[in-house]
C-alpha cells in the first residue's frame, strides 16, 4: 500500500493544507509519497522531503504545471498511478479541481473531503451541509481522496529526510489557458489556519463598517477575518472570505460571529470550532444555538467597545 | 450553440435534514425537494446565454426517479428548451452521473455544458471535473463570470486565494458558483408553456451505461451536538469570559 499526496503550492511555498493530508495519508497504513507539480518548485520539494513520515518526494518541474490547470496534472497523476494505490489530495479549491478528474481517468468513485480513515477502505464524510456523517466504503481498486483539513493533525514540518526524485513533465493543456490570477493580499493569517477567526455578517450593512468595526477586532486578536455568504454576497468583502457549507471550513481555537444569524450553510464552515462566540442583537438567532458565549447586543456599540476593552 | 444543463432534485436547502433512526441514510419521505440551488444558477447562466444570442437551444437533463420531471419542468419554466429524464430509482453517484451525461453529450454535442460546482446533498463537488474528465474537455470550475467569444469561454473562477481567470476552447466544461448570477422566478405563464415543452424519457441502460455504486454507504449518523452555551450580560463579562477562555491574556 503506497499513497502519493499533492502537494498544495503557490510555486513558491509550500502551503500547510499540504499537512493534515499527509496525515490522513498515513492512517492509510502504507508509504507515504508527495507529488510536487509546477515550474522552479526546488524550494517546494525540499520543504516536502522535510515533512515527518513521507518516504519519498517526486517532482514534476516544467512549463505544462506552472499555474496547476487540472487539464496538464491529471494526466501526470494518472500516469504515475500504475505504482501507487491511492491518491490523497487537500480539499482546497486546487485539490478540489483536480482530483475528480483523476478519479474519472482511472475509473473510481472519489471519496469527497474525508474527515477520518476508518480502515483500509473505509472513511467518514460530512453530507448535507455536515448534518449527517456517512460511513463509506470504496469497493475500487484505487482510492482517490480529498481530504477535510480541520478533521486531521498537521504532520510536523521538520523530521523527514525524503529522497527527492525527479518525473518527466508531461503535455501542456491542449483545452485550457491561465489567463490571470487576482489574489487577495492581506497581512493577517490565512482564514483555514488561523487560531481566532472574526467573521461578520449581514448585519455590518456595508464594506466601511465591515473594515472599521470587525478588521480592528481582528487585529487586535491577532485573528483571521472570515463573512457570511450574504455579507460576501452584497460586496463587503472578497469572495475567498465566505466560511460555509459553500465557501471555507474553518475548525480554530475561538470563532467569533458577529452579527451572524447562524444558517446551517454557515454553521457547516464552523461549528467545529472549539469556541464559538456570537454578537447578535436576537436573542432567539440559531447562532445562540452552538455558542459557548452569546452577548445580546447591537454590534455598533457592543464591538467597538469590546475591541477597546480587549 | 447547444448548452447542455445537467440539474439535480435535492432536499430544500430550507429544510434541516433528519437521520433516520437505522442509520441508512437521511429521511426524504414527505419532505420538500427541490432544484440543487446551483443548478439554478446553471439554468439562469445558459438562458443568459442565449439571451445575449451566444447560445440557440437550452437541453437540461436530470439523472434520478420520475419525481424528478418536476425539477425538470421547473428548469423549462425558467426557460430552458426541452428536458431528458434518465429514470433510475438506483443510486446513481458521481462517476454513474458523468458516464450517463458523456453519453448524452455525444447524443447532443453540447458547446458547453454548465453543472453547479456541488449538489447540496451528497456535497461531492465532483461531477462536472468528472464529465470534463470523461470527455477530454477543459474545465472551469467555481465560475463567477463567464463569457463566450467565438470558440472560447473566458471564465473566472472563485478560489482559495481569490480569483483565477481561464481561457477554455469550446466545448468546454462549466461549474456554477453562488455569484454567478441570480436566477430568476418562472413566471406563471411560463410555467403553464413549460407543461408543453418536450420532455424525452431515457435509462442508463439506453444509453449504454453500467452505474453499479462502487462505494457501499455503511451507516449514516447525527453529527455530535453542541450544546449551547452562557449568555453575557455585558462586554465586560466577554472580555472576562475570554480571558478564562484564554483568548486574551
Ligand atoms: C446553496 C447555498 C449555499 C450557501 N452557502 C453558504 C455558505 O457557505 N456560507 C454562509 O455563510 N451562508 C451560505 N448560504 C446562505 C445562508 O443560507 C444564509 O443566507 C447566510 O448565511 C446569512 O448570512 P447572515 O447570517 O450574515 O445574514 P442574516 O441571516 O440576514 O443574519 C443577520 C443577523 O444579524 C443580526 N443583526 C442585525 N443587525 C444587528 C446589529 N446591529 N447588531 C447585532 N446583530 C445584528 C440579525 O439579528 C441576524 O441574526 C448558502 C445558501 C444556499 C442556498
Ligand atoms: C434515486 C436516488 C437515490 C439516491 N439515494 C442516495 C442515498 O440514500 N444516499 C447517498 O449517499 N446517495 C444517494 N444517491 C446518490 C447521490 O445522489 C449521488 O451521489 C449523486 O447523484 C451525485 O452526488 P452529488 O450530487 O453530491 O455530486 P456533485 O458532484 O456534488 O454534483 C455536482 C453537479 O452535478 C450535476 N448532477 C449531480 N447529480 C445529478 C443528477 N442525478 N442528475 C443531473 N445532474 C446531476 C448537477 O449539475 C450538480 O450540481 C441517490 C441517487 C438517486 C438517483
Amino acid at each position: 500500500m503506497t499513497a502519493l499526496v499533492l502537494v498544495e503550492h503557490d510555486g513558491g511555498a509550500l502551503k500547510d493544507a499540504t499537512l493534515p493530508a499527509v496525515t490522513a495519508a498515513t492512517k492509510l497504513g502504507g508509504d507515504v509519497h508527495l507529488l510536487v507539480a509546477g515550474e522552479g518548485v526546488g524550494a517546494v520539494a525540499e520543504a516536502a522531503a522535510k515533512i515527518a513520515g513521507v518516504a519519498k518526494v517526486l517532482v514534476a518541474d516544467g512549463a505544462p504545471y506552472v499555474h496547476q490547470l487540472p487539464e496538464a496534472v491529471a494526466p501526470l497523476v494518472v500516469g504515475l498511478m500504475g505504482d501507487f494505490d491511492a491518491f490523497v489530495a487537500p480539499a482546497t479549491s486546487r485539490g478540489k479541481n483536480v482530483a475528480p478528474r483523476v478519479a474519472a481517468l482511472l475509473d473510481v468513485m472519489q471519496l469527497s473531503e474525508i474527515l477520518s480513515v476508518e480502515g483500509p477502505d473505509s472513511f467518514t464524510r460530512p453530507i448535507y451541509a455536515g448534518n449527517a456523517i456517512a460511513t463509506v466504503q470504496s469497493t475500487d481498486a484505487k482510492k482517490v481522496i480529498t481530504v477535510r483539513g480541520t478533521a486531521f493533525e498537521k504532520a510536523a514540518t521538520e523530521g523527514g529526510s525524503a529522497e527527492i526524485a525527479a518525473v518527466a513533465a508531461g503535455e501542456e493543456a491542449a483545452t485550457a489557458r491561465f489567463v490571470s490570477a487576482e489574489v487577495s493580499k492581506s497581512e493577517r493569517p490565512e482564514l483555514t489556519g488561523a487560531k481566532i477567526v472574526v467573521s461578520g455578517g449581514r448585519a455590518l450593512q456595508n464594506g466601511e463598517n465591515f473594515s472599521s468595526l470587525i478588521e480592528p477586532l481582528a487585529d487586535k486578536l491577532g485573528a483571521a477575518v472570515g463573512a457570511s455568504r450574504a455579507a460576501v454576497d452584497a460586496g463587503y468583502v472578497p469572495n475567498d472570505y465566505q466560511v460555509g457549507q459553500t465557501g471555507k471550513i474553518v475548525a480554530p481555537e475561538v470563532y467569533i460571529a458577529i452579527g451572524i444569524s447562524g444558517a446551517i450553510q454557515h454553521l457547516a464552515g464552523m461549528k467545529d470550532s472549539k469556541v464559538i462566540v456570537a454578537i447578535n442583537k436576537d436573542e432567539d438567532a440559531p447562532i445562540f444555538q452552538v455558542a459557548d458565549v452569546g452577548l445580546v447586543g447591537d454590534l455598533f456599540k457592543v464591538v467597538p467597545e469590546l475591541t477597546e476593552k480587549l | 450553440m447547444k448548452l447542455l444543463v445537467p440539474v439535480k432534485r435535492v432536499l430544500d436547502y430550507n429544510v434541516k435534514p433528519r437521520v433516520k433512526a437505522d442509520g441508512t441514510g437521511v429521511d426524504l419521505a414527505n419532505v420538500k425537494m427541490s432544484m440543487n440551488p446551483f443548478d439554478e444558477i446553471a439554468v439562469e447562466e445558459a438562458i443568459r446565454l442565449k439571451e445575449k444570442g451566444a447560445a440557440t437551444e437550452i437541453v437540461v437533463v436530470s439523472v434520478g426517479p420520475a419525481k424528478a420531471q418536476e425539477t425538470l419542468r421547473t428548469a423549462l419554466a425558467m426557460g430552458a428548451d426541452r428536458a431528458i429524464l434518465v429514470q433510475t430509482d438506483d443510486e446513481v453517484e458521481p462517476l454513474g452521473v458523468a458516464k450517463i451525461l458523456k453519453a448524452i453529450a455525444d447524443e447532443e454535442q453540447p458547446g458547453l455544458v454548465i453543472l453547479g460546482k456541488q449538489a447540496i446533498d451528497d456535497d461531492s463537488n465532483q461531477t462536472g471535473q468528472m464529465l470534463a474528465a470523461l470527455t477530454g474537455w477543459g474545465q472551469g470550475t467555481f465560475a463567477s463570470k463567464v463569457e463566450i467569444d467565438g470558440d472560447t469561454a473566458t471564465v473566472t473562477r472563485e478560489v482559495d486565494g481569490g480569483a483565477e481567470t481561464v481561457a477554455l476552447t469550446l466545448p468546454a466544461i462549466v461549474t456554477t458558483d453562488l455569484r454567478l448570477n441570480e436566477p430568476r422566478y418562472a413566471s406563471l405563464p411560463n410555467i403553464m408553456k413549460a407543461k408543453s415543452k418536450p420532455l424525452a424519457n431515457k435509462t442508463p441502460g439506453d444509453l449504454g451505461v453500467d452505474v453499479t455504486p462502487r462505494l457501499k454507504t455503511l451507516k449514516v449518523v447525527e453529527p455530535s451536538k453542541r450544546q449551547a452555551g452562557v449568555k453575557v450580560a455585558d462586554v465586560d463579562e466577554l472580555v472576562g469570559k475570554l480571558k478564562t477562555l484564554g483568548v486574551v491574556a
